[in-house]
């Protein structure tokens, strides 16, 4: 959003909201069909235990929509390794013996929407899931069980203001306004920080609840610039809230609840700055910073005296549960990050020996964490956690959401969109004209089989991201980042633009090809090995391993950085030689911008050329790696590669 | 005259005077090669830091290379009032040396 | 307030035992400060002789957002501690700063030093002719994108 004033657009979008929320009420059907499942009774009803009385706070916890305003078919993992501490502990646990641990069954709504289980069939007895219309339907509904708004909170992990074309478009003001019209309260931050700044800081202030993090700091120099001071200025001193800290946002919040007192620290994810483009957020840094959030923790006890003290974080839940360990007084840790739907919390003691109880409420509008306070005269009687996961055909969509999402899919694509870094391709002159629905709204080819990205390795819509790379550069090898975002489309259904950007879109899609060495192609695989599989999960960046088509490997998880890939081989049999050169194709760099197209396109192209004549996609082949040492792994299940 | 290279703020809070500085200061190893000339740039860093409240030395300190470009360095001492003056030198390598100073805050 | 000639006087006190491990010193020569050039340029680090203490805090993190600009403070509670000096061990020459308080400074330092990769960054603290020491590492890696 270059040229046009941000606070205009906000402006229009929000007026036609409320001019169609007036006539037009979707009115959703049933999917057709003789096996549609049809919500049980009191599904969705969750009483507060014993009858609200003042003292009860329910915490309701959303994280990781990644944009997705509408419903989508979202597939859990078969293969989510736990090492270290983490093994076979939730949510390193998949299939029938997450099932287990849990206390569910199979063949049922839970079975469903927490597993990869049955998801072919399952998918059409259950449909989509998520939306916001069904979600904000669910929380007024949850809201009303507890009294009434104002007995609640609504929270919000972050990793909401990216993962479409919409949010790309409108630089995540669409997720903003749909946040603000969600009643989110507090929220923390990731991919929310891969606007520039003067964005972020403009939807901080568009945002009606409280951005907050303890570990967003502003750089050293940049306090000591008056050029700092200025720019925030303008954002009523938005991202400098405290000089002597240094801290960009307000760390924590307390909120006054139905007569009792509870604190929210925010917790961004520790590892942006290496995981996404600093040139973003030149004045910020993150990191974990565990050493001031039990400083932080300690002060608010001795200051705020609140009855309870909860963290939203961003951590990814491997972190949650390590840092609930060290840092003593949070009694509860909202996580999300590494979209792990957990149906229940994980127990966690403490250095202190008190418990504390870490939950991660998946992604994509999937579930919502509810969790229930019982305080009396400052003591904390207990907490109750439940998850309800969003089966978007069993709620009835909020006509209000439904007429903004209309709205603002109506918005025209102009000349003052900005979709990458470079600025010669702010802007597609083919798109020029059209409204974002039209756009995305584009049928591209019909899927040859489920067409899904979460998993520790390769997924079939990264096939076809990979394939695309390679065909665009005549690449012999194409890398795409394990981001754990991305939907599902189903085998049969067509692909659209719209499950395109769904996949790719970021602020810095553009693609390059490049000449690698054998060895150096080993070690960024190894590199990106280890930020996964380092049994130490403060030295884990919470993504999935790099989609690497085009080539096959064997990874041992178990071993030690430099010795857990082997056998590395091109599609054509060529083993990779270390001083071989090879042309490797890629996407979403994080430290320069390269001067190819950008990904949605290369991707979109490659579908239409290759689809056959009746418009199926064909996948020739998936670059599963084989994997090494893990089938005693309760982390995976029904691998469609070789393992042992 | 060329703008300090030295920015200090010296903030007194309780008994406590918080120093926090930042020198423009390239802080070369000498084992960085020009890329378009391909020759080895020669080492060019801060050695010493001298910092003084009213003329008496508070703080001192050598470092090395492998402090990063642009060094920033905060330390904390007593025994200071407000409208004392700060002062901060340093020497780098090549003998050339610079200095700053602000009132305690 | 603190005495210059006394302040010089203590750090070469602790001098003595700090060049054995060479950890770097201030020697007073006429008013501008030494820079201790063996222990600047040893390609190796030697702090055997001092003794681990949990009561010195090293605040780095765990993965470092840029290697060019890591930002470490360290700080203690050891009593009449004089100096702070900072090793990164896998640096080509590991000394990387040394900083030497006055009787009324906090035994606290901040900085920022480069890291070409991972390693441990040392500290040690000469306090009262006795040196301790503590280390926490510090990883320097590529990306690695997330959720």
């Amino acid at each position: 959003m270059a040229q046009i004033d941000r606070r205009d657009f906000i402006k229009i979008m929000g007026l036609g909201a409320t001019a169609t929320a007036v006539s037009g009420l979707m009115s959703k059907q049933l999917v057709a069909g003789s096996n549609v499942q049809t919500r049980p009774k009191g599904f969705y009803s969750l009483p507060v235990k014993g009858g609200v009385k003042k003292g009860n706070v329910r915490i309701l916890h959303l994280t990781d929509v990644h944009g997705q305003l509408n419903p989508v078919y979202f597939r859990e993992p078969n293969v989510n390794l736990g090492v270290g501490d983490a093994y076979n502990r939730p949510p390193h646990v998949v299939g029938k013996k997450l099932l287990k641990a849990m206390g569910l069954k199979e063949n049922t709504p839970e079975s469903y929407v927490y597993t990869y289980l049955n998801f072919e069939k399952d998918s059409k007895r259950y449909g989509k899931t998520g939306g916001f219309p069904q979600i904000k339907t669910l929380l007024d509904s949850l809201r009303a069980e507890a009294g009434g708004r104002q007995n609640t909170l609504t929270i919000d992990g972050g990793d909401l203001w990216q993962g479409s074309g919409t949010a790309l478009w409108t630089r995540g003001v669409d997720m903003v306004e749909a946040s603000n019209i969600l009643g989110v309260d507090v929220m923390v931050g990731h991919w929310e920080f891969t606007y520039k700044e003067n964005e972020v800081l403009s939807n901080v202030a568009l945002f009606k609840g409280d951005f907050i993090g303890q570990n967003v700091r502003v750089k050293e120099d940049s306090l000591m610039s008056d050029t700092y001071a200025t720019f925030v200025e303008k954002y009523d001193g938005s991202g400098l809230y405290d000089e002597d800290s240094g801290h960009a946002f307000r760390p924590y919040v307390i909120k006054e609840v139905n007569g009792a007192r509870i604190c929210i620290i925010g917790q961004a994810f520790p590892r942006t700055g290496n995981a996404n483009p600093q040139e973003f957020f030149p004045d910020w840094s993150f990191g974990l910073r565990e050493e001031d959030m039990k400083e932080l923790v300690a002060q608010i006890k001795e200051d705020e005296k609140p009855d309870a003290i909860v963290l939203l974080s961003h951590n990814g839940m491997d972190v949650d549960i390590k840092m609930a360990e060290r840092v003593p007084g949070l009694n509860a840790v909202f996580g999300g990050h590494t979209h792990d739907g957990m149906p229940k919390p994980v127990k966690v003691k403490n250095v202190d020996g008190h418990t504390c109880l870490v939950t991660n409420a998946g992604s994509n509008g999937k579930y919502i964490g509810v969790m229930d306070f019982d305080i009396q005269k400052g003591k904390l009687n207990s907490i109750d956690y439940h998850m309800l996961p969003i089966i978007s055909n069993w709620l009835k969509p909020d006509p209000e959401m439904s007429a903004y999402i209309k709205q603002m899919r109506s918005q025209k694509y102009t000349k003052d969109i900005v979709e990458s870094r470079r600025k010669d391709a702010f802007y597609n002159p083919k798109r020029l004209g059209k409204s974002f629905e039209e756009i995305l709204s584009e049928k591209l080819a019909i899927a040859d089989r489920n067409l899904y990205r979460r998993g520790n390795f390769m997924g079939t819509w990264d096939q076809i991201i990979c394939n695309a790379l390679r065909e665009e550069y005549g690449a012999d090898v194409a890398m795409s980042a394990g981001v754990r975002w991305g939907t599902t489309t189903l085998k049969g259904d067509w692909i659209t633009m719209e499950d395109v950007m769904t996949q790719c879109a970021l602020t810095y899609g553009e693609t390059y090809v490049s000449e690698m060495t054998g060895k150096d192609l080993m070690s960024v695989l190894e590199g990106v090995a280890d930020n996964l599989f380092d049994p130490d999960p403060y030295l884990q960046s919470g993504g999935d391993m790099v989609r690497v088509g085009g080539m096959d490997y064997s990874i041992d998880p178990s071993q030690k950085i430099y010795f857990r890939i082997t056998d590395a081989k091109l599609d054509n049999g060529h083993v990779i030689e270390p001083n071989t050169r090879y042309k490797v194709a890629g996407w979403a760099t994080v430290n320069r911008t390269p001067k190819g197209r950008l990904i949605w396109d290369v991707v979109r192209d490659y579908i239409l050329r290759n689809k056959d004549t009746d418009n199926i996609l064909y996948l020739p082949k998936i670059n599963h790696p084989t994997l090494i040492n893990v089938n005693h792994n309760p982390g995976i299940a029904d691998y469609p590669g070789k393992s042992s | 005259m060329a703008k300090n290279s030295i920015k200090i703020r010296a903030k007194l809070k309780g008994d406590v005077v918080t120093v926090k500085a930042l020198i423009k200061h390239p802080m070369e190893t000498g084992l960085r090669k020009n890329k378009k000339t391909g020759k080895m740039i020669p080492a060019h860093f801060i050695q010493n830091i001298m910092c003084e409240n009213n003329g008496k030395s508070v703080m001192n300190a050598e470092w090395g290379a492998s402090v990063s470009k642009n060094p920033y360095l905060s330390f904390k001492f007593k025994g200071s009032n407000k409208g004392d003056t700060f002062k901060l030198t340093w020497t780098d390598n090549t003998g050339k040396t610079e200095s700053n100073e602000v009132k305690i805050k | 307030m603190l005495d210059r000639r006394n302040f010089l006087k203590s750090s070469m006190g602790a001098g003595a035992v700090a060049i054995a491990a060479s950890c770097g010193i201030l020697t007073p020569i006429s008013v501008s400060a030494a820079w201790n050039k063996a222990a600047f340029e040893a390609k190796t680090m030697d702090v055997s002789g001092a003794t681990a203490s949990d009561a010195i805090k090293i605040k780095a993190p765990d993965i470092a957002e840029n290697g060019a600009v890591v930002p470490v403070t360290i700080s203690t509670t050891i009593a009449d501690a004089e100096s702070i000096s900072i090793y990164t061990e896998k640096n080509g020459t590991p000394l990387t700063a040394v900083f030497n308080f006055g009787d009324m400074t906090e035994a606290y330092a901040s900085t920022r030093i480069k890291m070409g990769k991972t390693s441990n960054v040392v500290a040690v603290v000469n306090a009262a002719g006795k040196q301790y020491k503590a280390h926490k590492e510090v990883k320097v890696t590529i990306g690695g994108c997330g959720g």
